[in-house]
């Protein structure tokens, strides 16, 4: 027989979706803005792997020559990506979510014992509530990763005025390095975030809209997500 | 949109699945509602009709209203207390980042070049480059940041605006505002007339004989060869703001 499950609060559900294209525009108005002092690459010993980012990707994506009008955009959307995330976080730590959330004591050995079971190398997963081990890791890490967004952010938007910002990321220089490598770090979560959630199946992903889960009583003891 | 309470007593097989169908409906309705509204928000938002060029131009009419906004908002932590940080002098570039020639490609009469004052009283002063350079003059190693993203720690030096407007008695001026500058950016300790550039007369690409030295501004505000200066209670034009930058500017 089948019964409701509750898993994500409206609360949970309405940041996650808001988030989403808010941190798209910023990540398209961003490329807008570095385009227009492209110095980053990968280099080892001479031999540069990836240059961020080649011509074929800036003209595929209409990139070129659009600073002031990405940092316009930027400058705005940065309010929302602000204000979305201080809702989101004050919210989890009010409700008290945050416990389901953040990474406990033994998450990071557990989260190993997950990668295993996603590969298929291991059978079995160790138990759950809502998230697992290697869910923790992620979704608190992203959090972080929006906080040190805005904090770097700022260290470069205001660097005199927020000099003690500048200070904290490691000079005007580094500031920018992380926030860069942040972005990168939002694509590759949100890769993975989207092969998980297709390897999930449907219910999972409906929960992210609707809040609650269908579970088969029967197969309750098989169902792991 | 949810009641957490619903399921808490176990129904029948067919209310159960009703209450999901019920559930599903609203929330999905409800997530393509906002979905669309949001889509229609920022295609209206992209396709925004661009400012017509005033004092400032070029960018979208919201957008502009948001980088004003956003300036008045972060103008509560300016202070003239918040200092740039400065370098020493061997760290300076030796080779000065010259981004554009805009404002300087016409021929310089440097014999003949006086800075324009307008007085509040409505009288003019003409200032040669020699009354400056009398001036108590200022060095500032800093790091110049440009909007494009980069950075140079540079060797400027000249006299600082407040002992100039001190020296030429324009201290009612200062109520007023500056050359597209607020009033507290152009009276910061570190904003310089420079005349020099590592110890060495400014070359016309980087704006001889005078230029605004702001390092409280992005480079963009910081202006080459000064022909005059005016104080208003509005806005001037400002060539940047009205290719789409922001008025302000601040660092």
């Amino acid at each position: 027989m089948k019964t409701i499950k509750e898993k994500h609060s409206l609360i949970m559900r309405w940041t996650h979706w808001v988030n989403f294209p808010i941190l798209t525009v910023m990540i398209w108005s961003g490329m807008l803005i570095y385009w227009a002092n492209d110095e980053y690459k990968i280099t080892i010993f001479g031999h540069t792997y990836v240059r961020f980012f080649p011509n074929w990707f800036y003209n595929l994506l209409h990139i070129p020559a659009r600073l002031a009008e990405g940092m316009a955009f930027h400058f705005l959307f940065m309010w929302f990506f602000t204000l979305n995330g201080i809702f989101y976080v004050a919210y989890t730590i009010i409700s008290g979510a945050w416990r389901e959330l953040v990474p406990q004591k033994k998450s990071w050995k557990e989260a190993w014992l997950v990668l295993l079971h996603d590969l298929h190398i291991r059978k079995m997963a160790p138990p759950q509530n809502k998230y697992n081990a290697a869910q923790r890791i992620a979704y608190t890490a992203i959090i972080v990763m929006g906080i040190g967004s805005v904090i770097t952010g700022l260290a470069i938007y205001k660097p005199v005025q927020f000099y003690y910002l500048t200070w904290l990321c490691g000079g005007y220089h580094f500031a920018r390095i992380i926030h860069f490598a942040l972005t990168l770090g939002y694509v590759f979560f949100f890769v993975i975030h989207v092969v998980q959630v297709i390897i999930a199946g449907w219910n999972n992903f409906n929960s992210v809209i609707s809040g609650f889960e269908v579970v088969n009583e029967e197969s309750k003891a098989a169902t792991k997500e | 949109m949810s009641n957490p309470k619903e399921d808490k007593k176990p129904g029948t097989g067919a209310s159960v699945q009703k209450q999901i169908n019920r559930r599903n409906f609203i929330s999905f309705g409800t997530f393509a509602v906002l979905g669309t509204a949001a889509f229609g928000g920022w295609k209206s938002l992209y396709h925004s009709t661009i400012e017509t060029t005033g004092i400032t131009g070029g960018a979208h009419k919201p957008l502009r209203r948001a980088l004003n906004k956003s300036e008045l908002f972060f103008r509560n932590f300016f202070s003239n207390n918040h200092l740039v940080k400065t370098y020493p002098k061997s760290m300076a570039a030796k080779k000065v980042r010259q981004n554009t020639n805009i404002g300087s490609d016409s021929k310089l009469d440097a014999d003949n070049w006086r800075l324009q004052v307008k007085k509040l009283s409505g009288e003019v002063l003409l200032i040669t480059i020699d009354q400056i350079k009398a001036l108590p003059k200022t060095d500032l190693v800093f790091d110049f940041k440009c909007v494009e993203g980069w950075d140079q720690i540079q060797h400027w030096g000249g006299v600082r605006f407040v002992d100039f407007v001190e020296h030429f008695g324009l201290q009612p001026e200062t109520k007023l505002n500056y050359v597209g500058m607020e009033t507290d950016s152009a009276m910061h300790p570190q904003t310089i007339l420079a005349y020099e550039v590592n110890d060495m007369p400014l070359p016309v690409g980087h704006g001889a004989p005078l230029r605004l030295i702001i390092p409280v501004k992005y480079g963009i505000k910081n202006l080459k060869r000064i022909g005059s200066i005016n104080f208003s209670n509005h806005r001037p034009h400002d060539y940047w703001a009205e290719q789409g930058y922001d008025y302000y500017s601040g660092l």
